[in-house]
């Protein structure tokens, strides 16, 4: 007998007979699908103060001047060099001087571990939780590349890419996808039970917002 | 569980130890206050929490009612997205199975993203008999594995170390197991945050084979969930070629939807924020984007034993945020080393005996490692009524019974520990049930009244060394009853109990009174 068998004979015998019950019907979902009432400018707005809140450092900014604002926050960094994912709209490095890194399939991870920044798109953000996803398209690229250095620059587009809150994140999200939630900069409670930055992940979140933006290459 | 604990002592025993320790008792105090005062905050935030919560215990209850169907499902979609479904019954299995995967890529060592279910089943040692390295990267699990010290919290494992003790096990330790730490390390938290991320790097980017558990598995997608804070899971879970994730079989629910409640409700109730930093979401294996091969290891280890106790069962409701450790009142005098488990606090004193058995003396005692007081159940974002748990493993230890174990139905005898309080128990529903006997028994009592100890002696005496016996009046209340018909005073010459309860607010004062008499009678 396989421990499968034996897992879920123990499980049978652990709950008896189990009247039929459908699970639409099991479970209230009485609970809110965003909390509070807000106009699309104030979701924005509620998403740049929960970020802050977390210690991102939020930018805002319109398309047409977000090349020069990618330009100067890379160069207030100081980083010689950008990795950048796949499909990175083509005009947003246009102003920036670091050389670019590509991450390939060959490239090892001591390789990306030089990278001093990285510039990605997101899927969505969230504004109640100051979250942003990344779900591995063209734009954001593989998940190690927003891990490895310790600078990540993420840009959302306002109001398209911004969702409420939680719930309305997952309708919109592909499980199917690796997906990675991002709510500020690496941080640890491992000490006193007190929130300090920094560990492991980028230890500088920027995000631009930037509005006014096409929807087209999403 | 892990063979660090065997031979704890009882609770009682090991929690005396803890109190003495006024270090320990100083920073578990700092640590629980700071957080219990930011997660009441960061729930006041949603005014939904009450319909969350119990949307949470209905998705969590079902789940377990059709526990089977969800992980037949699981397996399905786990493996038509890429990986592979391992069962184990129990932790040698599971430790087997590891240790033969590990083996088959041909690697010495392994990174681990902190996981309860993989600490359960003693996983980093059974690796190590077999010449496997495993490092934790979890900072606070950095912290226990240099220090060769044992967990004590569910969520930071090293909430027992104050920063100054951090410092010192770093500076001393780090150097053994690879990269050293910075010379002049102080004890600020930032600094030795630093000295972690350059200490875990190398390990980082040279790991072939990555150890994890889960939070949640969605049955409908295979999706598997992780969520931390300091990146190390990221690391763990993306950069190597082989990932096995260790969980138990209570971790599954059946939507994708149902994570729109908890991904709410885990990162208030554990470390207070809105969102924890860093989420990761994997289905499968994703062609070029990290590891190429992905192993779930299903764990039963007591939890199908747990599931046959209707009453036990809503034990495998835990997310294992650690919000009850945090509130409790024992938990914050004895410390998490007492309980004798890798699940301390409230929810440990209910799932250990129930995942192990209640065989030894540690595991008989945690139901009793509780004042009942309920604050636990209050912040459970699933609704687990712990005190009520805890009252019904009391009883099994006491009146032993019918409970399952390794899958059988066992009869467990009454425990040697409890036969005074047995005895005692049944003699007094001798004498409830025989009001002759009951009388006799009250006058005899109230005549020799004068002759009474103030302390119990014998076993009784622990007792009575921190409470005051209660003392007899000259009269009982039958007894006054049937004298005056309830017409007049409170029972001849006091007082006491039976006055108490037969006149109400007006007695108050008497009783009152009364027992200062008897203090000095007595004294």
């Amino acid at each position: 007998m396989s421990s499968k068998d034996v897992i879920l004979g123990r499980i049978g015998r652990a709950l008896g007979p189990v009247p039929d019950e459908p699970y639409e019907a099991a479970v209230d979902r009485d609970y809110a699908r965003e909390h509070g009432e807000r106009t699309t400018e104030q979701t924005v707005d509620l998403l740049a103060e929960n970020l802050a809140d977390y210690r991102a450092i939020v930018h805002r900014t319109g398309e047409d001047e977000l090349p020069d604002l990618l330009m100067r926050l890379l160069a207030y960094r100081g980083a010689r060099n950008v990795l950048v994912p796949p499909a990175l709209p083509p005009g947003w490095l246009a102003a920036a001087d670091p050389v670019r890194i590509h991450d390939r399939a060959a490239s090892t991870t001591a390789e990306l571990d030089r990278a001093d920044s990285v510039v990605t798109g997101c899927a969505i953000a969230i504004a109640e939780t100051g979250t942003l996803v990344l779900d591995g398209s063209p734009d954001q690229g593989r998940r190690r590349i927003t891990l490895v250095p310790d600078h990540h620059i993420c840009v959302v587009r306002v109001p398209d890419q911004v969702v409420s809150s939680v719930p309305q994140a997952l309708e919109r999200l592909d499980p199917g996808r690796p997906l990675t939630w991002i709510s500020g900069p690496s941080a640890t409670s491992d000490i006193e039970l007190d929130r300090v930055e920094g560990v492991h992940g980028p230890r500088t979140l920027e995000v631009v917002l930037v509005s006014g933006s096409p929807t087209a290459d999403a | 569980m892990s063979g660090t604990y065997l031979g704890m002592p009882a609770f009682p025993a090991a929690a005396r130890d803890a109190v003495r320790d006024t270090t320990l008792r100083a920073n578990l105090r700092h640590a629980t206050h700071t957080i219990r005062d930011k997660r009441a905050k960061a729930v006041a935030e949603l005014d939904d929490w009450a319909r969350l919560r119990e949307a949470g215990r209905q998705i969590k209850d079902h789940t377990l009612r059709h526990l089977g169907e969800h992980l037949l499902r699981l397996e399905e979609a786990v493996t038509a997205a890429g990986g592979t479904v391992h069962w184990a019954a129990d932790a040698d299995e599971a430790n087997r199975i590891v240790t033969d995967l590990v083996r088959a890529t041909g690697e010495r060592e392994v990174v681990k993203v902190k996981s309860m279910a993989t600490q359960e089943i003693g996983l980093n040692e059974a690796l190590e008999a077999a010449g496997i390295h495993a490092y934790e990267t979890d900072l606070a699990e950095l912290i226990v594995q240099l220090g060769k010290d044992r967990p004590s919290h569910i969520l930071v494992p090293a909430i027992h170390r104050n920063r100054g003790e951090i410092r010192d096990i770093f500076a001393r330790e780090m150097a053994q197991w690879g990269r050293p730490a910075p010379d002049g390390l102080t004890d600020a938290p930032a600094e030795l945050a630093e000295a972690a991320r350059l200490h875990l790097r190398e390990k980082f980017l040279r790991a072939k084979v990555g150890v994890s558990g889960a939070n949640f598995m969605v049955a409908e997608t295979g999706t598997m969930v992780v969520v931390e804070s300091e990146g190390n899971g990221r690391m763990c879970l993306t950069l190597p070629e082989t990932l096995i994730s260790v969980v138990g079989i209570e971790k599954v629910v059946p939507t994708w939807r149902d994570l729109e409640v908890f991904l709410q409700t885990l990162p208030r109730s554990s470390t207070a924020e809105r969102m924890n930093p860093y989420t990761s979401m994997w289905t499968g294996t994703t062609d070029g984007d990290g590891p190429t091969a992905f192993h779930l290891v299903l764990l039963d280890n007591g939890r199908t034993d747990t599931l046959a106790d209707e009453v036990g069962r809503q034990a495998l409701r835990c997310i294992r945020c650690s919000a009850c450790l945090n509130v409790c009142p024992v938990y914050e005098r004895a410390g998490g080393h007492a309980y004798g488990s890798v699940y301390p606090g409230p929810i440990g004193a209910i799932l250990s005996p129930q995942l192990r058995g209640t065989a030894s003396e540690i595991d008989a005692s945690l139901p009793y490692a509780s004042s009942l007081c309920g604050a636990c159940y209050e912040v459970c974002p699933v609704a687990i009524d712990i005190p009520e748990v805890l009252v019904h493993l009391r009883e099994r230890v006491v009146q032993g019974g019918e409970f399952t174990r390794h899958g059988a139905k066992t009869t467990l005898k009454p425990a040697r520990g409890h036969a005074a309080e047995r005895a005692a128990m049944r003699a007094a529903g001798l004498v409830f049930a025989r009001p002759g006997l009951l009388r006799a028994g009250q006058r005899l009592a109230a005549r020799t009244r004068r002759a009474h100890p103030r302390t119990l002696p014998g076993p009784g005496r622990a007792w009575s060394a921190t409470r005051d016996l209660p003392t007899v009046p000259k009269e009982s209340f039958r007894d006054w009853w049937q004298r005056t018909q309830g017409r007049g005073a409170g029972p001849a010459g006091s007082s006491g109990t039976a006055s108490g309860t037969a006149s109400g607010t007006a007695s108050g004062t008497a009783s009152a009174e009364g027992r200062t008499d008897e203090g000095k009678a007595g004294a």
